[in-house]
């Protein structure tokens, strides 16, 4: 598979660094736990999947928990549509997430580690397996990992079977235990009761990343990039209308603006911030930066130029939806075909502003009462782009033509 | 099905059980197996799973519902998947699978005539900044045109 932008090509002050596998798991059994985890702290490191919790919590509320078995997880569902970094981090860089991942369990008190990668990145599973096998050789992984006595540790690679759901991290649990991939009730959180009903880390592929530079590097040295409430750099997932498509590492804080220049995007009309549960941003907000107090995402930016007809990209994220509801919930499995229906309406020209915004209603209903983060964050493509293409899709008839 | 079928199936089972241990958890890594070869999972199948792990077939059977890649009827031998996400929609997934339609004489959704082929359409494969993007069984074709789209179809066995 060609990539368009080969790994000597790639530029970043996090990530994309100099590495060799096994410096950081050297350096980690070496330390104290609470140290590492000291040192998490201190970087302020914010999940990378997108919802931002700081992964130090999660980690300290998993190491004081008391279980015989504990479990690390690493989330390589990635699903949200125009997501893929951690294709290229698992291609590219496996030294890193499979180190954050000792990391994590040498922290915790884990024996096993789970790596849940989505079954549309089977072709991925051979290297990735033969990469683990080389770690066995070099002692990173199996008994006395680095020469500590008594830290026993292995990885598994478990694939998923095509279920977008499925990155909400207890459905990823449901997933794991041979069930439906249905969310659970939280609490209790995984962090207490997961994984076969053990303590349970389940970190994004990019934030275990993270997590091996932190040890290398030190929390202070990561928390230099970035803003002081997002801290580190961000892997953007960049797709869409520029000349440049690709993952690209930039600082928290990067202007949406200055990300379009980097990526050679001409005459844009539109950015998804976030993916389809993200938001759609018009040209007046292009100043907004990149950040989790700003414009959070998990990554996922695509490019929509002038020549595109954002009904029709609404209309694509919303019938996404309706397939990929799990349909345990009503407000998430009817919410989305009632969206998907009201942007049919529009496409025929077949609406009043008062159901429209009815449906708007609706959408906030969503957020607040469906069960996981699908339901909650489905609405916000469908609000954001009425809200902000108002006049060409809403006050032009027929959603505008658009040459298309 | 014929009882020496159904006693292979049955065998192939009892070796995955073997393999991956009789725990729930086992279930999706031993469905996951049985579809990659067979393609589907055959009724028989998911009875002897459920006997061989404890439960009940219809939990097996829910579980197949669920999965996007797990399918209880006999589809074509090799499963095209045509992504059908956003980006890859703006790069021309819709000249892609009217190429494949009118070249293969079948529609998305349905299997060729002669079962070599089902085609199929597929959520966001992760290959945005590569689109338009199919996967054939588990190998992925990306950047491509009407043309080499038909042209990998066609070297396929």
């Amino acid at each position: 598979m060609n990539t368009e932008i080969k790994k000597t090509e790639r530029q970043g002050a996090v990530l994309f660094t100099e590495y060799e596998r096994g410096i950081a798991i050297k350096k980690a059994v070496s330390m104290n736990r609470e140290d590492i985890l000291y040192e998490i702290k201190m970087s302020k490191l914010k999940g990378r999947g997108g919802a931002g919790f700081p992964a130090s919590t999660k980690w300290m509320l998993t190491a004081a928990a008391v279980s015989d078995k504990k479990y690390i997880v690493c989330n390589a569902d990635e699903g949200e549509p125009g997501t893929f970094k951690d294709r290229v981090l698992l291609a590219e860089y496996p030294e890193l997430v499979f180190d954050g991942m000792v990391i994590a369990g040498y922290v915790i008190g884990a024996k096993e580690g789970i790596v849940y990668l989505r079954g549309e990145y089977e072709y991925m599973l051979a290297s990735l397996e033969d990469y683990l096998q080389a770690m066995r050789d070099e002692n990173l992984l199996g008994k006395n990992i680095g020469g500590r006595e008594g830290f026993d540790y292995d990885i598994e690679i478990r694939l998923g079977n095509g279920a977008y759901i499925c990155g909400e991290e207890t459905a990823l649990i449901e997933s794991l235990e041979g069930h439906r991939g249905e969310a659970r009730n939280r609490p209790p959180f995984p962090v207490t009761t997961g994984f076969k009903g053990k303590p349970t880390v389940v970190n994004n592929v990019e934030t275990l990343a993270c997590v091996t530079k932190i040890v290398q590097n030190g929390g202070e040295w990561f928390r230099a990039h970035g803003t002081d409430k997002s801290t580190g750099s961000k892997l953007f997932s960049v797709s869409g209308d520029c000349k440049k498509p690709g993952v690209y590492e930039l600082p928290w804080g990067t202007k949406i603006s200055e990300l379009l220049k980097i990526v050679g995007a001409e005459n844009t009309k539109a950015v998804q911030v976030g993916g389809a549960s993200g938001h759609c941003l018009s040209k007046d907000q292009f100043d907004r930066t990149l950040a989790y107090e700003d414009a959070g995402t998990g990554g996922s930016i695509m490019v929509f130029n002038e020549s595109r007809d954002m009904l029709k990209v609404l209309k694509n994220f919303m019938e996404f939806f309706v397939e990929e509801s799990c349909g345990q919930c009503t407000p998430c499995r009817i919410g989305n075909t009632k969206l998907l229906e009201g942007v049919e309406m529009i496409e025929r020209n077949d609406f009043t502003f008062s159901y429209i915004n009815k449906l708007k209603e609706l959408g906030r209903t969503m957020q607040v009462a469906s069960k996981c983060g699908l339901g909650q964050s489905s609405p916000n493509s469908f609000i954001s782009i009425l809200e902000n293409f108002k006049d060409e899709i809403l006050n032009k008839g027929n959603g505008g033509s658009n040459g298309k | 099905m014929l009882v020496v079928e159904k006693n292979a199936l049955t065998e192939e089972i009892e070796v995955l059980v073997e393999k991956f241990g009789s725990d729930r958890s086992s279930l999706l890594k031993i469905l996951h197996e049985i579809q990659k070869k067979h393609r589907h999972i055959p009724d028989f199948a998911q009875q002897e799973i459920a006997r061989l792990l404890d439960i009940h077939p219809v939990e097996v059977f829910s579980v197949i519902s669920f999965y996007a890649f797990l399918n209880t009827e006999s589809k074509g031998r090799n499963l095209v998947r045509v992504c059908q996400t956003i980006t890859c929609d703006l790069l021309g997934k819709e000249a892609l699978c009217n190429a494949i339609e009118r070249e293969f004489g079948c529609k998305f959704g349905e299997s060729t005539k002669d079962n070599k082929f089902h085609l199929e359409y597929a959520n966001c494969l992760g290959l945005c900044d590569q689109g338009p993007a199919m996967a054939v069984n588990e190998r992925v074709y990306t950047k491509l045109t009407p043309e080499k789209a038909v042209e990998i179809l066609n070297e396929v066995k």
